[in-house]
């Protein structure tokens, strides 16, 4: 399927991870990610994969574990109250080296919460989520098109890395309809000499665990996991930048909130004002060089983001605050106005104007 | 001449066994590797361990293991069956993972007619974590969560778990059984070969319940807890094949 077709961002990435090869989902029904399982539903029969609509979020997650220790490309996708469920097999995952593509569609929380738009999970992606020293990859799309790029390359990173990988969008984006194009590509399935899927040929019998009862081997363990999360912060940071060179205020935003803050820093812009715009894509590994490089030579960072500010902690971290960092944020499934973000901007960049 | 007329498994390591004297965990995985031998399904065996006393089953079969989260062991199964169809998938779990946490799981499992074996061992505690209440503890039976005995008003009745899978129409064959002596240990062997053959003729999902004493955390000597099986657990858990959907 090559043509451009007008997908919703769910959907999109449920044909995203056919193309990349994806043939088992598990998933259990959430509001605002349900088109996607019923996406797979619908689609996976077509092309003799395995949809299956499991019991629960954590027997879904389980599920997941047990097809990627067996060496397949699977996906799980749920939103924020249904990922907190799935946060212990995560860390199994995390533990096991299993690969795996989970996507969050977050909704507004804590609790129930609601089912609009929110990015209130960002830390729970970012900083583990489940128990223990670990990390998932996590990625941030902010249009159908990106969706579906992300979600091809979430599986590859899963496989190179042996990680689980987190496609971190929300209501808004899922939910949205835009032009998508899905190029075909061949997809040559890795060798995974250390799948679980019977012995074969082998003599050495695969196990597929996070068990180390000896604190030696279990710091051992550990250890070979930092490196290899200190790698994937080597290689794989991703951004996006927009008129940052001059920029006097930088705006920070993921998601759905970043084409809010292009719009209004579009009209900022348009009063001559010198605002730009970082788009982290990867959360984790958080791109902090180039915000640091960035610290050097601007003047002021907002945040924006809908929560109370949970990436602003990154920001602040990154920037090592040589520049004073500041926050715009709405919750429980508010989105802002780009004319909200623009008045902030109007804001600090008075406020610079006054001390100068 | 001199012939062989005993000898270890091959499905099993040579690892020496962890479990306590007078445990019966070692005599079920001895069963199960001799029928996987039996069967010749060994190289296409992947095996659920579960947590519990038996989490590190890994190191005692000789074929690969997925060790699962507490009570996920089906779930972990179903995905490894999902996409190796062709193989004999199984998992291996105690009656805190199983009927406690893992309730969820095992029923469903059922319900979808899941193609995997699942040998449940019930002795009515938990084992690794010291002796606490489990949801098949008896009635009066003393733990280290229930030191009065369990209290039917304040903790309810053992749960039944071989009669309420039977139940389920995608169960094909539930059987429970025991390993107290020759005679009950050959009839649990038979059926745990049944259980392993009906999933690899693909005929939906089986469970074989194994009655089992855990000496340890129940402060017996090994002779008094077969003892204390025979007269407390038996009565409570029957004996039998409590469902062979297709069977004769």
């Amino acid at each position: 399927m090559s043509e451009t077709r007008l997908m919703k961002g769910n959907e999109a990435i449920g044909e995203a991870a056919i193309v990349a090869g994806c043939r088992y989902y598990f998933g259990y029904p959430i509001t605002p990610q349900t088109e996607l399982m019923e996406y797979m539903a619908k689609r996976m029969p077509q092309i003799e994969g395995v949809f299956l609509q499991a019991e629960s979020e954590i027997a879904a997650i389980n599920m997941v574990y047990g097809a990627a220790g067996a060496g397949a490309r699977v996906m799980t996708s749920s939103s924020s109250p249904g990922i907190s469920l799935k946060a212990e097999g995560i860390s199994y995952c995390a533990g096991a080296e299993l690969p795996c593509v989970i996507v969050n569609i977050m909704r507004g929380g804590p609790g129930l919460g609601s089912i609009q738009p929110s990015q209130a999970d960002y830390f729970q992606a970012t900083k583990g989520g489940g128990h223990g020293d670990y990390r998932n990859i996590v990625l941030a799309p902010n249009s159908v098109q990106e969706m579906a790029d992300l979600t091809m390359l979430s599986f590859d990173l899963a496989d190179t890395y042996r990680n689980p990988v987190m496609l971190l969008g929300d209501g808004a984006l899922g939910q949205m309809m835009e032009p998508v194009n899905l190029e075909e590509r061949p997809f040559v399935p890795q060798e995974k000499s250390w799948a679980a899927n019977g012995l074969g040929k082998r003599t050495k019998p695969n196990i597929i665990n996070s068990l180390y009862l000896k604190p030696e081997q279990l710091e051992a363990h550990n250890i070979h996991l930092q490196n290899k999360y200190q790698r994937i912060i080597k290689q794989e940071c991703r951004w996006e930048e927009f008129s940052v060179e001059d920029a006097e205020l930088i705006v920070v935003s993921y998601g759905i909130t970043s084409r809010i803050a292009r719009s209004a820093i579009e009209m900022a812009k348009r009063d001559g004002l010198k605002v730009g715009l970082f788009r982290p894509i990867s959360l984790w590994p958080f791109p902090s060089e180039r915000l640091l490089t960035l610290a050097k030579q601007t003047r002021a960072f907002l945040v924006t983001e809908l929560s109370a500010g949970q990436m602003i902690e990154d920001v602040r971290l990154a920037t090592r605050q040589i520049k004073p960092v500041h926050f715009y944020g709405r919750m429980g499934g508010m989105m802002p106005s780009s004319r909200e973000i623009y008045n902030q901007i109007n804001l600090i960049v008075r406020e610079k104007e006054a001390v100068k | 001449m001199n012939s062989k007329l005993y000898a270890r498994s091959e499905s099993l390591t040579d690892a020496p066994f962890h479990y306590c004297p007078g445990c019966q965990h070692g005599i079920v995985h001895r069963i199960i590797a001799e029928v996987i031998d039996e069967l010749g399904v060994r190289k296409q065996t992947i095996g659920i361990a579960p947590v519990g006393c038996s989490v590190l089953a890994y190191e005692y079969f000789n074929f690969d293991i997925v060790q699962a989260s507490h009570g996920r062991a089906p779930a972990v199964a179903t995905g490894v069956k999902r996409v190796c169809p062709d193989s004999t998938v199984f998992t291996y779990q105690g009656d805190g993972d199983l009927a406690s946490i893992g309730c969820a799981e095992v029923v469903h499992a059922a319900a979808r007619g899941e193609r995997i074996t699942t040998i449940f061992i019930n002795n009515a505690i938990y084992g690794m974590t010291g002796g606490q209440m489990a949801p098949t503890t008896l009635v009066d039976q003393v733990t280290t969560t229930s030191p009065y005995g369990r209290n039917v008003n304040q903790a309810g009745t053992p749960l039944c778990i071989s009669e309420m899978l039977s139940t389920i129409q995608g169960a094909r064959f539930i059987a429970r059984v025991a390993v107290n002596n020759p005679s009950n240990m050959a009839k649990a062997k038979a059926a745990i070969k049944k259980a392993f053959q009906l999933q690899n003729s693909g005929e939906g999902f089986c469970l074989v319940e194994v009655l089992s004493t855990c000496p340890t955390n129940w402060g017996m000597t090994p002779l008094e807890a077969v003892k204390w099986l025979e007269t407390n657990m038996i009565p409570q858990y029957p004996l039998g094949v409590f469902k062979d959907a297709g069977g004769e």
